[in-house]
Order: C-alpha cells, then sequence, then structure tokens
C-alpha cells in the first residue's frame, strides 16, 4: 500500500510540476517576446528588414555597425559613459561625506539639516526642472557635460543610504579608534569607509542605473550630438529614421547592452541593495 | 560636551558642505523659485516672466487641459500599478519554488529590470506601429483586432492609453518581480508551517500568512510604481506624442508641462504652475498611500 | 607610567548624576579596580580618565598634568574594551600596528614592535588572520597587544573578561596579574565581578549609584567594609545583616559573615532552618528570623551536626566578628 501511495504521488507531483512549468514557460515567452522581436530585427539586413518579423534571416552585424557610426550610438553610448562616470564618483564621495557628518558627529542644528536632507527626497524631479533648465540657460551650460553632470553631483538618497550603514559600526570602535589617536578623517579613511564598501558598491550601481537612463533631462538640455546621451539619442534616432525601424531597433540594442552585462555582473548587489529598504520597511 | 560639539562643528560644516551646496542650488532652491514662477506668465520667445497673481493656481486646476490631463494620468496609474503589483506577486510566487531550471526563469523575469524607458518603449513602438510593427505582421491577429492595422493601438484614441500602460507595465515587472521575491523569501517557514498544521490550505496560507508578510513589500512597491506612473513622460514622448488628437489621450499632466506640441507651448510660467500641482498631488498621494496601506502593514516579529 | 588623580569628579547626563564627587588617587605602577554593579558610574569613570567623556565638573591629573581639555590620544592612556573593539577588516598584526602607524612610526619599527607585542602575549601564530577567524580569548588578546605596544603611561580597561566563558576567565585573570607585574604600569580596572576584583587589584575602589562607597586593599574592604552595600557585596555568600535589636541589644544594624555564625544551643538570635544547601565543597544552612531576615551560615561539607529543615535553632558570633552600621546610612559604626 505504502509504495502505491508513494506511486500516486510522484504522478500527482509529476502533473503539478508539468502545469508549474508549462505557466512558466508561457509567461517567459510572453515577456521574451519584444526582446526577441527587437533581436531579431536588429540582425537584419536593411533590404529584407519588415519580412517575417518572427523570425531571424540572413543575421547580420551590419546593421547594428551602421547604428553605431551613422546613427550616432558610439558618440551617445561614449558621452553617457563619461556623465555617469562622473557623477557616480561624485555620488558616491558627497554621499560618504554628509553620511559621516550625520552617523558620527555631534553638532547643534544637526536635526534640522538631517531634515532638509530628507525634504528635498520628496521633490520629484520633473518639479524642478523648469526652474533648473532656466538657471542652466542663464549660466550657459546648455549643450555640455555640466549640465548634465553637476545638478546631480549629491543625492539624499545615497547619505540615508550610507548613514544606516555608518550607524551600524559599533560604538566602541570608533573610540577605539579615538584612543589610538585617530581623529575623524582618519577614521573615515582607515575604518569606517573600508567596512561599508558592499553599500558603497551597491550605491554606485544604483547611481549608474539611474544616470545612465535618464530621459528627460537630457532631452532638455542637450542640443547636439556632441553631447547627447543614449537615452536622448534614442528619441532623435527613433524621430529622424523612421524609414529603417531595423537601425532603430539595433540603436535600442545596443542602449541596453551596457545595463545587461552590468546587471548579470552585479545581480547580487542589486538584489541587496533594492530590497534592503523595501523588506525591512 | 559643549567642547566636543563645538570641535564636531567644523569637522561637520566641512563634510556636509558638498552635498549641501549641490542640493541647495539645484533642489530646494528651484523649488522655491518654481513655487514663485508659477503664478507667472513667461514669454516662450524672450523668457521673460511677468507676475499674474496667486490665482494662476487655481486657473490652471480648473482649465480644461489640466484636468483631461489629470483623468489620463489617474487612468495611466490605476492601469499600471494595480496590474503591476498582481503581476509581479503571480510571478514571483510562481518562480518560489525550488525546482530544477528555476533560475532561468527568474532570470527571464528579472530581465526587464533592465531596459530604460527609452528602450522598453522603443521595443514596444516596434511591436505597435500600424506600418512597421510586428503584431500588424501577424494576420489572425490583425483579423481579430482590426484596430491594430488601422489606426494602429496607439493611434486610436480608445486604446493608445492603454497600449502605452501596457509597455509600462511590462518595464517595471522585473523591479517588482525582484523586490516580491525577496519578500518571499524573508517570510519564516515556520509561519507556513504552523498555517498547515491548524489546517489552512494553499489559498488560505496565502492570505493569511504570505500577504500579510509581503504588506512592506508591497507598500513600497506601490509607493515607487505611482510615483513612477505619476510622472511618467518618456513611454508618451516616444510613444504617442501625448496624441492622438485631438483627444489628447496620452498627455498626462506631466507631459504637458514638458512635451511638445501641447497647449502650454513654451511658457515657464505656466509650466511651473502644472509642476508645482503635480508634486503637490503627489505629495497628497504618498502621504495617503502611507497612512491607509501602511495600517495594514506589518513589521515582521 | 603615571600616577591617576581624580579630584571631586562629578559627572550628570541631564539631570541623572551617573558620578557623584568622586576622588580617587592612583598611585603609579598600581592595579586599581573599580568595583560596583552595574549602573554605579565605574565605567564613566574609567571613560573619563581615558578622555572619552568630559567630567561635569572636578578634575583629572594624570601624573602632575590636568588632562580635562586634552584629547584621548594626548594623554598617553591605551583602553581596552570590553567587546575588544578590533577593527573586523584589518588582520591582527594590523590593528596591533595601528596606532603606532596613527602616529607615524616607519613600517619596519612598526612590525618589530607589533611581533614583540604579539609574542608576549602568545599571539604570533596569529598575525596574519583577522578577527573574525579568532576566538573570543585570541580577540581579548589582541585588544590586549594593541594597548600595549603604545607603551602609554595608564592602561584603562573596561571588564576585559565578561565576555569569556568562566575557565578561560579564570586563566585569563591570572595572565592580566603577571602582565602587570611585568610591565610594572598602572592599571585602572572596572569590573562588576567581586572575585576579580578581591584576585587581582592592589587596591579596591568600590562604587554604587555614583558614590565613592570605599578605598582600600583587598583585604580592608572584605574585613573591614565602610558601609553595608560594601559588606553585602563582596564575599559569597553575602554577609549578613541583622536588623537592629536581634542579634544584640542596640540600634544598630549587625553584620556577620556566614563563616563566622555559629550554631549554638541557646543564646544570640532565634532563627528557623529553612533550608540546608549541599554544595560539595561546604554546605549553606539557610535561615530565617522571626521578623523573616534571611541568613546563611556556613559549614565544612564534614560537619555531622546539621539542624533539618523546620528545626529552630540559635545563631552567635564573637564579639570580633561583628560589624556595626547605622540604620539609616548605612555607614560602618566602630565601636571601640
Amino acid at each position: 500500500m505504502a509504495t502505491d501511495v508513494a506511486a500516486i504521488d510522484r504522478v500527482n507531483g509529476f502533473w503539478r510540476r508539468a502545469g508549474r512549468y508549462t505557466i512558466l514557460a508561457i509567461i517567459a515567452v510572453v515577456i521574451l517576446f519584444p526582446i526577441y522581436t527587437t533581436l531579431v530585427a536588429a540582425f537584419k539586413p536593411g533590404s529584407i528588414a519588415l519580412r517575417h518579423p518572427l523570425l531571424p534571416e540572413s543575421p547580420t552585424f551590419s546593421v547594428i555597425k551602421e547604428a553605431w557610426t551613422g546613427g550616432h550610438l558610439g558618440k551617445y553610448m561614449l558621452n553617457s559613459a563619461i556623465v555617469c562616470l562622473i557623477v557616480v564618483v561624485a555620488q558616491i564621495i558627497t554621499s560618504v561625506l554628509s553620511a559621516y557628518a550625520f552617523a558620527f558627529l555631534k553638532f547643534h542644528g544637526r536635526m534640522v539639516v538631517f531634515s532638509i536632507f530628507l525634504a528635498t527626497l520628496l521633490v520629484p524631479a520633473e518639479a524642478i526642472y523648469v526652474t533648473n533648465f532656466r538657471t542652466i540657460q542663464s549660466l550657459n551650460w546648455i549643450d555640455s557635460f555640466k549640465s548634465l553632470t553637476i545638478p546631480f553631483l549629491a543625492t539624499a538618497f545615497g547619505t540615508f543610504l550610507l548613514r544606516q550603514v555608518f550607524l551600524q559600526i559599533p560604538k566602541e570602535l570608533h573610540e577605539a579608534a579615538e584612543m589610538d589617536g585617530i581623529g575623524h578623517w582618519g577614521f573615515m579613511k582607515e575604518v569606517a569607509v573600508p567596512l561599508v564598501r558592499p553599500s558603497l558598491g551597491a550605491l554606485g550601481l544604483f547611481c549608474f542605473l539611474g544616470t545612465w537612463n535618464q530621459y528627460l533631462w537630457p532631452v532638455l538640455v542637450t542640443k547636439t550630438n556632441d553631447y547627447r546621451t543614449v537615452q536622448s539619442g534614442l528619441k532623435v534616432l527613433a524621430s529622424s529614421r523612421l524609414d529603417s525601424p531595423n537601425l532603430v531597433m539595433a540603436g535600442t540594442v545596443i542602449a541596453a547592452v551596457p545595463i545587461f552585462v552590468v546587471l548579470i555582473v552585479f545581480q547580487r548587489q542589486l538584489i541587496r541593495g533594492l530590497t534592503a529598504g523595501a523588506v525591512k520597511g | 560636551m559643549s567642547s566636543r560639539k563645538r570641535r564636531d562643528l567644523g569637522t561637520a560644516a566641512m563634510m556636509l558642505l558638498p552635498s549641501l551646496a549641490i542640493l541647495s542650488a539645484f533642489v530646494l532652491y528651484p523649488l522655491g523659485r518654481a513655487v514663485w514662477m508659477g503664478q507667472q506668465r513667461c514669454s516662450a520667445v524672450t523668457k521673460v516672466c511677468r507676475s499674474s497673481g496667486w490665482g494662476q493656481y487655481l486657473d490652471v486646476l480648473q482649465s480644461s487641459q489640466f484636468q483631461n490631463a489629470l483623468v489620463v494620468t489617474v487612468k495611466f496609474v490605476l492601469l499600471t500599478v494595480p496590474v503591476g503589483l498582481f503581476l509581479g506577486v503571480v510571478l514571483a510566487v510562481l518562480a518560489d519554488k525550488a525546482i530544477r531550471g528555476i533560475g532561468f526563469f527568474r532570470t527571464v523575469f528579472t530581465s526587464t529590470i533592465a531596459t530604460s524607458v527609452a528602450v522598453a518603449s522603443l521595443m514596444w513602438l516596434f511591436l505597435l506601429q500600424p506600418s512597421i510593427g510586428v503584431l500588424t505582421n501577424v494576420p489572425f491577429l490583425v483579423k481579430l483586432f482590426p484596430v491594430i492595422k488601422n489606426p494602429g493601438l496607439l493611434q486610436d484614441s480608445g486604446t493608445a492609453l492603454s497600449a502605452a500602460a501596457a509597455s509600462s507595465v511590462w518595464a517595471n515587472l522585473g523591479f517588482t518581480f525582484v523586490l516580491v521575491t525577496a519578500g518571499l523569501q524573508s517570510i519564516p517557514r515556520d509561519l507556513y508551517e504552523s498555517a498547515f498544521v491548524d489546517g489552512a490550505g494553499g489559498f488560505r496560507r496565502f492570505t493569511n500568512v504570505t500577504l500579510p508578510m509581503l504588506s512592506p513589500v508591497l507598500l513600497f512597491s506601490s509607493v515607487v510604481l505611482t510615483s513612477r506612473a505619476f510622472q511618467a513622460y518618456g513611454e508618451f514622448d516616444l510613444l504617442t506624442g501625448g496624441g492622438p488628437k485631438p483627444q489628447f489621450s496620452t498627455t498626462t499632466v506631466t507631459y504637458l508641462a514638458y512635451g511638445t506640441g501641447t497647449s502650454i507651448g513654451g511658457d515657464d510660467g505656466l509650466k511651473s504652475t502644472i509642476a508645482i500641482l503635480l508634486f503637490v498631488i503627489l505629495l497628497i498621494l504618498s502621504a495617503a498611500q502611507f497612512r491607509g496601506f501602511g495600517k495594514r502593514v506589518e513589521y515582521g516579529n | 607610567m603615571a600616577s591617576v588623580t581624580l579630584a571631586s569628579i562629578t559627572k550628570k547626563f541631564g539631570d541623572t548624576i551617573a558620578v557623584d564627587n568622586v576622588s580617587i588617587d592612583v598611585a603609579d605602577g598600581e592595579f586599581m579596580v573599580l568595583l560596583g554593579p552595574s549602573g554605579c558610574g565605574k565605567s564613566t569613570l574609567l571613560r573619563m580618565i581615558a578622555g572619552l567623556e568630559d567630567p561635569t565638573s572636578g578634575d583629572v591629573f594624570i601624573g602632575t598634568h590636568r588632562v580635562n581639555d586634552l584629547l584621548p590620544k594626548e594623554r598617553d592612556v591605551a583602553m581596552v574594551f570590553q567587546s575588544y573593539a578590533l577593527y573586523p577588516h584589518k588582520t591582527v598584526q594590523a590593528n596591533i600596528e595601528f596606532p603606532l602607524k596613527v602616529r607615524g612610526v616607519s613600517a619596519a619599527d612598526r612590525a618589530k614592535q607589533a611581533k614583540d607585542a604579539a609574542e608576549l602575549l602568545e599571539l604570533t601564530d596569529y598575525l596574519k588572520r583577522k578577527p573574525g577567524q579568532l576566538s573570543g580569548g585570541q580577540r581579548q588578546r589582541v585588544a590586549l597587544a594593541r594597548a600595549i605596544v603604545r607603551q602609554p603611561a595608564v592602561f584603562c580597561m573596561d571588564e576585559p573578561l565578561s565576555n569569556l566563558d568562566a575557565k578561560l576567565r579564570g586563566e585569563t585573570r591570572a595572565e592580566l596579574v603577571a602582565l602587570h607585574q611585568r610591565l610594572k604600569t598602572t592599571f585602572v580596572y572596572v569590573t562588576h565581578d567581586q572575585v576579580e576584583a578581591m584576585t587581582m587589584g592592589s587596591r579596591i575602589a568600590v562604587m554604587s549609584k555614583g558614590v565613592l562607597q570605599q578605598i582600600g586593599t583587598p583585604q580592608e574592604v572584605y574585613a573591614k567594609p565602610a558601609t553595608t552595600f560594601v559588606a553585602t557585596f563582596l564575599g559569597t555568600p553575602p554577609m549578613n545583616i541583622f536588623p537592629a535589636g536581634s542579634l544584640e541589644p542596640g540600634t544598630m544594624l549587625v553584620g556577620v559573615r556566614p563563616e563566622h555564625l555559629t550554631i549554638a544551643a541557646d543564646g544570640g538570635v532565634e532563627a528557623t532552618v529553612v533550608l540546608v544547601e549541599q554544595l560539595g565543597h561546604e554546605i549553606h544552612v539557610v535561615c530565617a528570623l522571626s521578623n523573616g531576615t534571611k541568613v546563611i551560615v556556613r559549614r565544612p561539607a564534614d560537619d555531622d551536626n546539621l539542624p533539618q529543615d523546620g528545626n529552630v535553632v540559635h545563631l552567635e558570633a564573637w564579639a570580633h566578628r561583628r560589624h556595626h552600621f547605622d540604620p539609616d546610612t548605612g555607614i560602618r559604626v566602630d565601636t571601640e
């Protein structure tokens, strides 16, 4: 009898698993569909671009190459890379500094300044684009790296994230360092920052993703291909080359690749960073 | 202690200065300035502004363009957030089994997190455009839904917003999936076991254990998705250009302020008015979400 | 090497008085123990010596220098923390070298001095490991090595043994005493454990609720406690305090240690036996006076003459074994 039950369970289990796999597969197909069609189009030579959208034909890199050069995606990627590098480094530095001040220093008015930082988190970017644009205009920074980077050199989000982590460093460690003769700057360099390296990585990742994916601001402040970033460049490509949809798709693929790569390489850090705030509330 | 505080003040000032300077110049000052400009009218050409009175806020709020845009925005939020949350939970629950190959599926479900607004929108543009789109080349679909080709899902005022919403839900799926999966994995197994011993079946366990324990994650996702949906711009810029006109079926509040071809033109004053109104609406909404939803949130043991 | 003088130190946190007008003189090279229950202010006092807290009023002297306004690093004081406070991301060697690195000592000198300190504490095999890979006892020795390597004038130790298990604690106690004799530096040692205080200190300062109760050698503090607090804090089981008029007529509280009480046929005070505890190496006869006060008598393990539960007995003590305390203040009264 026992073996019969086990056999029934195994059969039941098999059907349940098969059912689950089926549903998972269907959903996977649906989710991957847009990505698939984009890839198919990106690798189809221009002449047969629109036939059989679901089937690859004569795959070639020529469209991608054309998107990189003639479609300026190469330049756009370079610009995005430069902007991201500057912003990420700057945000990490400014966040470390201000987070340290909030976590380890006692001074009058600490709560007030902290509330100011908090307040900036509530302001949506769109609310201030108009006035920031006017500021950029009056400074003659339109169409330059300055307009793409300087407004974003600091972030309250990064400050809060790092402050949380700094606060987890036991107070006695700081006191021991005090006894050993080191001041705040030394402690920051020798102990605090090395201890929070994973969080710096997560923060850097967030900053990179956020900056790379920025759309409206670069559209507003860049006018020439010299300074366009990838996202705003895609818009230009899409509106100017309506005749070659596979070229536009190739551009899309180029734009998406860096993020895919970064996410695969850093997926653990990303997930840890994303969930740290959400799960614990 | 005061000497310690005094010593720290100098160091603190140096450390806080960089962040404070940037945040003050590019977040706080612009906000204040925007509030002020919200009661001005500005020439699109000369950029000169003249005060027009604080009543402008009320005027814009009551204007038909703004109201229309607000309706579109709310519709968009309602189309994307509940669906997005629901799908995220469904996918996470489906993928929460340690069966062979589940890693592959998890990666697929997470993959949309790598798409930016521009990338996702263009991918969907390619799918939906009547002339070049993939869907138009699938004959039996076109026969079933002629609107796909004529005038096109993005060109028909009835379907445009939903089509844009679909692309947005798709793009945010990875994000919600990752969050809910992490939330699921943090639920202690013994809660399920104790419910099982109490006789609760699968569905009961889901509603009595899973959902309550997921509530912090769901709240967080809901707030993020809602504010993203309210501020959505790129989708409409790339997919529909705010149209189709004359209904302006996909002109959300943000697009009204920044999009091309809207009735605002280049008037920075009006743009500010709209932007500030949007800010206030978002603030109220987030607060409401935290109070309403938040009351039901449980923060673990 | 230097003496430490605390002159009328008071420390308030808001309205709470943590340390109330305490004055202590620690002689150069002495092993001074600050003993008391948690919350008595001993750690606060230690931190004021180290420079991690500033006194609300009063002066701290190290040697002849008034150090109130000096930062910890300027005071030539080293501290060993209860949780050791080792830098988790640095190796043992880097941890020990750190104070020297901060002072700009060359890499070669640093390595040598760290090696010497490590040898002294038998850590040479662990120099390349990180604290996370060490046991509690080893971490504690690293913390000690880091303090020693600075060759400070004063060592401050904040309950360094409390995180160790009992056996390790016993061994490490002896090692610390040996270390003190070897280095001949002033040690200021905080603990709540009276066994540590009695076996390690050259003098003990007993504190309760921020007030200094008594300073003296272990023998003085045990044999002539200055207050009922000191009398009942030191000694296991604690000294029995008889209410006024019970053991002898009068208005004073009378204290007698459990080992000095005898069970007599009559005289003394009447008590009922509640429990006879067999501890293996000795026996505790727990009695209750008529007013309920618990009294313990220590008897040797081979005592044949033990009373039984419920028996009524008479407890007596020699006159010179009796300690008298004022019933209101708890302060010792010497009746000689």
